[in-house]
Order: structure tokens, then C-alpha cells, then sequence
């Protein structure tokens, strides 16, 4: 999956910020070309659909139940006659929405913290250590489970939890811990590097050290760790809307799964075969440019290779 | 040896307690007092106070001050608080309330089922992968190496859900090869398991064989590794004798991690396909609202782990001396 850096490309790169060289690396793969585009078709789906453009009467009747992929009705109809094509369309918007949101959440959780644990020695280290040595002993898909039980149909600051905020809750205040744990890792090496010690030297308060020295020097492992979490918080939002803890009255690609259980009997494979298509083609996309990613940020890496 | 084991058990013993301080806040602060809702609509009063007691929800939250003003020491901690941590520690769980069975007897009676699924599922998988890790090494760098890696990748993409329904419908309800679902103790259990056990192995397969090439590949950066090679050395040779050795103490490692995905096939799986174990049962216990069976779970499958980590710290440092905890 790597490919090989000719000696020419790297005296090239010189003087080229990571970020510039890291689009570069990126553009000079075909696959990873090609799984960018594929991202940006489901987020411009997505965006049509919460524009109302797309799939906005997937809730419609458009022909009989339970037939069969054709020109006609694309991916075929379900048990009530809805189009599964609009459906799978509407679940993009769904699956990103989740992905999107809980990562929001996971990042303000986990690289505060980390960032915290890490430059402050001591105490505060050490109870942050505990707290997400405690949440990581708990088994992911139990914890995240407890979680949806418990906040489902509870109301917080008079704002009652239900349907997908819930799932995209319980995905990002349970996904913080690793990415807490690699900035705390991070920053422990950065806190003894000399431009840390200048800072310090010149008088710059620790607020100001870990906001504008530090982090702007890790924030790449959010990134890195982010593009390659996202395909995971899809599949728990599959999941939990399987289960019935997620998404209701709206068609999630986990919802059509669960529909698809009951028409599998029936001989009707549409419904199951778009959803996991549409699930497996997103989570493709982003596992290749994840790791491509991972690749052209990390320069430890990078020398490893080349 | 003995110190690092007795240091390495204090250790988790702040972990166990963070794991009792978070069910304490998920199941008893949050969802303030769920005993009206658990009743139903048309519950007597006796029957919610019933609840109540049952659950513990009739005593003081933390600690019994009436009982600390007036000198009795021990009553002063009969709270929700400490009752939760002296439940979970004693093992002595309080009563399902949908099946009035204790939570305890009904875990052990799940336990043989759960684990005839998850054993072979977990060996299956960890000696499957291993193989094809071993055999993606070989032809490390050509066609054929990226090809087993976008297969690899493909192949983790897909949600879980998808190949177990795909499987349990085609493979035993069209085909009949195996039965669709069910389970019955003993010998036969095997037959039962048998599928449910294949799907866990493929839909796992992806992501560890592609973890298990890093790790294959790592090992394969080394001088020793060129040493034996410059021997003249046959590459199965020096691949199963020089580096699987060395790569088994990172596998080690990395065996805890797939705990997990275990815990996560399971209750898919023993869903799917109607088996008694502990898997089913949490489940169930979402679906009826049963608290204390949730509570346990949470507790019991976090304890599994803590202790999983445990012992392979422990085989950690029996095969790498250069371990040692600081």
C-alpha cells in the first residue's frame, strides 16, 4: 500500500510545509485519488439531503412491496414500497452526521485532556491516567451500550436526548481515549524539546505554551487518528441503530439492516446488499486515505520507508 | 518475579474501583429513581416501594447521616454508594428483575455456552490470521502482497452485521448446511456453534491479518534477520523459526486487545443465532430495562478484561526478560 519516494521528490519537498507535502503525497497515489472522490460523493449527498435536495421523499410509496432491484426502482423496494435507493441515500446523511459529531465531541474531550496529563506532571496526571485506564477497562461496544440505555430518553439542560443525538453522544463521550492517550504520549516528548524551553524562557504562561506551541505540533495525530476512527464510529452507529438504541423514524443504514432481517426470509437481499455496499464502499474509502494519510503525515514513518 | 506479579495486581486494583465509581454514576446518579418506570403504568404503591427496596433505591444516597449523628457506625454506610461497591466485590449481585433469578446463578449457568462460542472463536482466529500473516510475509513487496491487503481491507470495511446475516441466511437457511439457529449443551453444541463460530472468524479475519503482516514486517526490519538470510538461510526457514519466534512477543501483547471484538461478536452472535450465553443475556436485559443485570454485566465483562490484561502482562515478562515495571 506504500510506494516507494525517489530521491528527486525528496530534495524537491524541502522548504514545502508538512501540510503542502502531505496533500502532494496524498494527490501522487491513484487510490487514494479515487477514495477522496468517493468521500466527497457521500458528503455532497449528505448535504443534499439535509438541503431537502435528495432523497427527501424517501418516506414515499413508489411501487409495489418487495420488488426486486430493476431500471425502474433502482435498488427495489421494501416491505412498505419505499425506494431502498432514497433510503441508503438519506443513511449517508445520518453516518456522516454521527462520525462527524461524535469525533467533534471525542477531540474536545480527549486532546484537552491529554494535552493536560501531559505537560503537568504529578497529580493531575496521574488522575487522568486513572480516569482513562478506568473507561478503556470497560469493553468498547459494553460501554457504549450502557451508555445509549442509560441517556436514552433522558433529557439534558431541558433538551431531551433521543434518536441521534444519542447515538453520536455515547460514540463521542466513549471514543476519547485513545486519542487522550496519544497526545499525553506526544507532549510528554514535546514538554523537554529546546523551543518549549525558549518559550518558557521568554515568559509565555503554560495556558499559552500548550495552546499555541504545543498542540500546533501534534495536532497532526488528531488528524491521523481521527481518519482512521471514523470507520469505526459508523459501524457503532450500524450497530446501535440495529439494536434499537439509535436512530428511530428516520432510515439509518443500520435501520435498513435491521428491516432487511425480517424481508431476508421473503428472498428480498436488496435492502441488506445496499446498506452493506454503501457501508463497505464509505469504510474503504476512508480506512485507504486513512492510512495514506498516516503515511504522509508521519515523517517517523516516512524515513522508515524510504 | 513474585514482587513484580503482587505489584502489578495493586495496580488494577484503582482501575477496579473506577470501573464500580463509573456504573455507580451510569446506573444509580444519572438515571435518578427508574422504579415508576420499571412498575408500568398501573403499579400499586406497594409495588413501586417493593422496587425500590430491591434496588436499593429507598436507602440514602451516600452516606446515612441520621445514622452517623446517632453513634451507629455500621448502619451510617448501608448507602447506595457503598452498597454498590460491597455488592459488586462480594459477587453478590441482587435479583434480575424480570426472571427474579440471582444474577450471579444465571451467569455461571450462561458461562459454558458463552465460552464454547468465544474459545474457538478466539483461537480460530488468532492461528487463522497468524497463517495467512505468515504467508503475506513470503511474498512481501509484490502484486500479490497488495492484493491480500486490499482483500484485507475490503474485508474489515464490511460491517459485522452483514456477514452474519448473510451467512446465517444463505449458509444455513438456503444451503441447510448447518443448523439456522439454536443451541443445546454438551457434544452437540458443536454443531450448533459451528457457524456462528466460522462468521466471527471471517469477519475478524481483515483487520488481523493486516495487523498481524505489520507486525510480521517489523520483526523483518531487524539485523538478525538479514544475518540469517546472508547465511543462506531458506526463507520458510528463516520466517518460522527466527521470525515468528521473535514476532510471538508482540502477538502476546496484542491478544488482550482482541478481547473486545470477542465480547462484541458474542452478543451479536449469540443473538443471531438464539445461544444461551452471557451475550444474549445483556441483551436481553436492554430490551426488558433490567438494571441490575445490566450493572452486573458492565461489571463482570470490565473485571474479565482488567484480569485478561493481567495475565498478559504477566506472560509478558515470562517470555521477555527485559520486562520489568517501574
Amino acid at each position: 500500500m506504500t510506494e516507494a519516494v525517489t530521491q528527486s521528490d525528496v530534495t524537491i519537498s524541502k522548504g514545502r510545509s508538512l501540510w503542502s507535502d502531505a496533500w502532494r503525497r496524498l494527490l501522487h497515489r491513484k487510490l487514494v485519488v479515487v477514495s477522496l472522490m468517493v468521500i466527497a460523493v457521500f458528503v455532497l449527498v449528505a448535504l443534499g439531503v439535509y438541503s431537502g435536495l435528495i432523497a427527501g421523499a424517501w418516506d414515499k410509496q413508489v411501487g409495489p412491496r418487495y420488488e426486486g432491484p430493476s431500471l425502474k426502482h433502482g435498488f427495489g423496494t421494501d416491505f412498505l414500497g419505499r425506494s431502498v435507493w432514497r433510503k441508503t441515500l438519506y443513511g449517508a446523511k445520518i453516518s456522516l452526521t454521527v462520525a462527524f459529531v461524535a469525533s467533534l465531541i471525542s477531540i474536545c474531550i480527549g486532546l484537552p485532556l491529554g494535552a493536560i496529563a501531559g505537560y503537568f506532571k504529578g497529580w493531575i496526571d496521574e488522575l487522568i491516567v486513572w480516569l482513562f485506564t478506568t473507561v478503556s477497562s470497560i469493553p468498547y461496544i459494553i460501554l457504549i451500550l450502557a451508555f445509549a440505555f442509560v441517556l436514552q430518553g433522558r433529557t439534558l439542560f431541558g433538551y431531551p436526548l433521543r434518536g441521534i443525538t444519542v447515538v453520536y453522544m455515547v460514540i463521542g463521550l466513549t471514543s476519547w481515549v485513545g486519542l487522550c492517550r496519544l497526545i499525553r504520549g506526544e507532549v510528554i516528548k514535546h514538554r523537554e524539546r529546546d523551543y518549549v524551553i525558549a518559550a518558557r524562557a521568554y515568559g509565555c504562561s503554560k495556558a499559552r505554551i500548550i495552546l499555541r506551541h504545543i498542540i500546533p505540533n501534534v495536532v497532526h495525530l488528531v488528524i491521523i487518528n481521527f481518519s482512521l476512527r471514523f470507520v469505526s464510529f459508523i459501524h457503532a452507529e450500524v450497530i446501535l441503530s440495529f439494536l434499537g438504541l439509535g436512530v428511530k423514524g428516520e432510515p439509518s443504514w443500520g435501520v435498513m439492516i435491521d428491516d432487511a432481517r425480517q424481508e431476508l426470509y421473503r428472498g428480498c437481499w436488496w435492502q441488506l446488499a445496499a446498506a452493506t455496499l454503501a457501508i463497505g464502499l464509505i469504510s474503504l474509502a476512508l480506512n485507504i486515505v486513512g492510512d495514506a494519510l498516516r503515511d504522509a503525515l508521519d515523517p517517523k514513518l516516512r524515513q522508515g520507508l524510504e | 518475579m513474585t514482587s513484580y506479579i503482587i505489584r502489578r495486581l495493586l495496580y488494577s486494583v484503582p482501575t477496579i474501583l473506577g470501573i464500580l465509581l463509573v456504573t455507580f454514576v451510569l446506573f444509580n446518579l444519572i438515571p435518578g429513581d427508574p422504579s415508576y418506570e420499571l412498575a408500568g403504568k398501573s403499579a400499586s404503591a406497594e409495588t413501586i416501594a417493593d422496587i425500590r427496596h430491591e434496588l436499593g433505591f429507598d436507602r440514602p444516597r451516600f452516606l446515612d447521616t441520621e445514622a452517623l449523628s446517632q453513634g451507629r457506625i455500621a448502619a451510617a454506610f448501608d448507602s447506595q454508594f457503598f452498597n454498590h461497591f460491597r455488592n459488586a466485590l462480594t459477587l453478590n449481585f441482587p435479583r434480575s428483575l424480570t426472571s427474579y433469578e440471582h444474577i450471579w446463578d444465571e451467569i455461571r449457568s450462561r458461562a459454558p455456552a458463552s465460552l464454547s462460542l468465544a474459545v474457538p472463536m478466539f483461537v480460530g482466529l488468532v492461528v487463522t490470521s497468524i497463517a495467512i500473516a505468515l504467508l503475506v510475509a513470503f511474498v512481501q513487496g509484490t502484486w500479490l502482497d497488495t492484493l491480500l491487503v486490499f482483500i484485507c481491507v475490503v474485508g474489515m470495511s464490511i460491517p459485522m452485521l452483514s456477514y452474519i446475516l448473510f451467512g446465517q441466511h444463505y449458509l444455513a437457511y438456503e444451503l441447510g448446511w448447518f443448523p439456522i439457529l439454536g443451541y443445546e449443551p454438551g457434544a452437540q453444541a458443536f454443531k450448533y456453534v459451528a457457524l456462528p463460530c466460522l462468521l466471527g472468524i471471517f469477519s475478524g479475519l481483515g483487520s488481523y491479518v493486516r495487523f498481524y503482516r505489520t507486525v510480521m514486517l517489523d520483526e523483518m526490519r531487524n539485523d538478525y534477520v538479514r544475518t540469517a538470510f546472508a547465511k543462506g538461510l531458506s526463507s520458510p526457514r528463516v520466517l518460522f523459526k527466527h521470525v515468528l519466534k521473535n514476532a510471538m512477543i508482540p502477538i502476546i501483547t496484542t491478544l488482550v486487545l482482541s478481547i473486545p471484538f470477542l465480547f462484541l461478536g458474542s452478543l451479536l452472535l449469540e443473538r443471531f443465532f438464539s445461544i444461551p450465553g452471557m451475550g444474549s443475556y445483556f441483551i436481553d436485559a436492554f430490551n426488558s430495562r433490567d438494571f441490575p443485570v445490566i450493572n452486573a454485566m458492565v461489571f463482570m465483562t470490565s473485571l474479565l478484561y482488567v484480569l485478561g490484561q493481567l495475565v498478559t502482562d504477566i506472560c509478558y515478562s515470562l517470555v521477555d526478560p527485559r520486562i520489568s515495571l517501574r
